[in-house]
């Protein structure tokens, strides 16, 4: 080949490197950039309405001005914290038992597929099918049913996070290297305490994020609290009352004609998504201290 | 110390494939033991029947006796028992990646509900200094994490790891292929030093390798057993026309 085609080609080369750099520049651009706009246009309506108030006192009647979401800020607390109860523990079992015991069997097909079916199914839905099973009756010998309450949210919510969660967690476990198996079986370890102790250990990074990622998507759902917690303008810790939610006022305060209560709609929406990333912060903060930082 | 293994009439199988055909051979305690010969030929699966990791595939079986002292590991005794009596060391080094130096070195006794802290202290450093790695990392112990070492550095912690729970045979699977000459040549002398104490069977590619840190040496081919006999013997005077072969170079 002559020298001359030899530089041709050459160029040719990097030109088409550049090229397909910038395009994946580009590409990050834009998803990027509806975070960006979403979150400026969210501090830019939020924080006027910002105050103490806000974060220290409940919603007043329409007409007065004032007021804040705290029961809202404190009922999303706890919902979350219920939906995590359920959605956590069932989520990584489920994900266990169908990277590690039921590998390849009907059981763990039948169980994934549900799972697939679950994660699609409309948040309507889950708030709807919520209400049949257990807002609308009441459920012998099991508290919190037959009525609107926070419980019943907190169930909702937490179903869903079940999908995720449990398809993170087996996506993660089958990423542990067969080696890192073998190693602890050839120690005379037994299966279920490898699989417990060392295979999920390993994988815990992937796992939390999984838990993660379940949380914040369920953590601004407002279609599966309209059937069961239902909302409240007071103060209430009470599983089996209703109780207020960040979403649901954020809704019921959007659709208003009230300005007032629209400047505080937006100041909830700020709040609300501050709160989702300093919740997932804390616990990447808190899970990455410590030896484990090798294993991402 | 270490214990002699009898092996006897030893047949395995992947799913149809007859992968070990009537393997007899009697392993000397206290001695290192190499098995030679190409990939394929079933020297691995061997020695992953004699700690029964052979059956922790699904479609993997076996049948025969396989006694290591008076135990006859398939039928007197559970997998995970026979596991601690017999360490294994893999080709790759695998060190769990989410655990320090130290909780690596212990994980085969925590793990199974051992937690005297001040003789797991002991029994670290003892196993460290036996792999001839505790000099290099006795400062970072529980500070730095098993996967931040060099490779030889691993693979020493893995042995050091098989030797913390006290096993009588050691199993070591290629241990030295993924390394360079240097780390080779330490795992080379540890075996030496280690073969005092420990019966060592070693699967090896290389054959100066065997004919160094080994005083019996197994030829396999296609699942059987060529030839088991002297180190010296197989490389200088072979009986088999077949091991001439192949330590020659003439094929594999």
């Amino acid at each position: 080949m002559s020298s001359d085609a030899f530089q041709f080609r050459s160029r040719m080369r990097s030109f088409t490197d550049r090229l397909v750099t910038a395009l994946a520049i580009l590409a990050t651009l834009i998803v990027i950039a509806p975070l960006v706009a979403i979150f400026v246009y969210l501090l830019y309506m939020g924080t006027s309405s910002l105050n103490l108030d806000f974060f220290i006192k409940t919603p007043v009647p329409v007409g007065e001005t004032g007021g804040g979401m705290a029961n809202a800020i404190l009922g999303s607390g706890i919902l979350l914290g219920v939906a995590s109860v359920i959605g956590v523990p069932i989520g990584i079992g489920a994900g266990i038992f169908l990277a590690e015991f039921g590998r390849g069997g009907k059981l763990a097909l039948a169980i994934r597929f549900t799972a697939d079916v679950l994660n699609g199914v409309p948040s309507i839905v889950m708030g709807l099918a919520a209400y049949a099973l257990i807002v609308a009756p009441k459920i012998p010998f099991l508290p919190f049913t037959g009525h609107f309450s926070a419980f019943s949210g907190g169930v909702a919510l937490g179903f869903m996070m079940i999908p995720t969660v449990c398809r993170t967690t087996e996506e993660m476990l089958l990423m542990v290297p067969h080696a890192v198996r073998e190693a602890a079986l050839g120690l005379g370890v037994p299966n279920w305490r490898s699989v417990l102790s060392i295979t999920v250990k390993t994988a815990s990074p992937g796992i939390i994020t999984g838990c993660m990622l379940a949380f914040a998507r369920v953590a601004g759902e407002t279609a599966p609290l309209i059937f069961t917690v239902l909302g409240n303008q007071f103060w209430s810790t009470n599983l089996n009352q209703p109780i207020a939610a960040l979403p649901l006022q954020i809704y019921v305060y959007a659709m208003s004609p009230y300005d007032d209560w629209h400047r505080l709609a937006w100041a909830g929406s700020l709040v609300l998504i501050v709160l989702i990333v300093l919740a997932v912060s804390l616990v990447r903060y808190v899970t990455s201290r410590g030896v484990l930082k090798g294993a991402s | 110390m270490g214990v002699g293994i009898e092996v006897i009439n030893l047949n395995a199988w992947y799913g149809t494939n007859h992968t070990l055909q009537d393997i007899n051979l009697n392993i000397p305690a206290n001695h290192a033991t190499a098995l030679i010969g190409p990939s394929g030929c079933g020297k691995s699966t061997f020695v992953r029947c004699i700690n029964r990791m052979h059956e922790t595939n699904p479609i993997a079986r076996a049948t025969g006796i396989v006694r290591i002292g008076d135990l006859d590991i398939y039928k007197d005794a559970k997998p995970v028992q026979i596991r601690r009596r017999v360490g294994m060391v893999f080709q790759r080094p695998n060190p769990f990646p989410t655990m320090s130096i130290y909780d690596n070195v212990a994980a085969g006794l925590k793990l199974n509900g051992y937690s005297n802290r001040r003789s797991l202290d002991e029994i670290v450093e003892r196993s460290l200094k036996n792999s001839a790695l505790w000099d290099e990392v006795k400062d970072d112990l529980k500070k730095k994490s098993g996967a931040s070492l060099s490779g030889g550095q691993q693979q020493r912690l893995c042995i050091a790891r098989a030797l913390a729970v006290d096993p009588e045979v050691l199993l070591m699977d290629e241990p030295a292929s993924a390394l360079d000459p240097v780390s080779t040549s330490k795992i080379e002398d540890l075996i030496f030093q280690l073969k005092s104490q420990y019966t060592i069977v070693i699967v090896t590619h290389n054959m100066q390798q065997a004919a160094r840190v080994a005083e019996k040496t197994g030829f396999f081919l296609n699942g059987r057993m060529v030839e088991f006999d002297s180190t010296h013997k197989i490389f200088t005077n072979p009986s088999d026309k077949r091991t001439e072969d192949y330590i020659t170079g003439r094929f594999g």
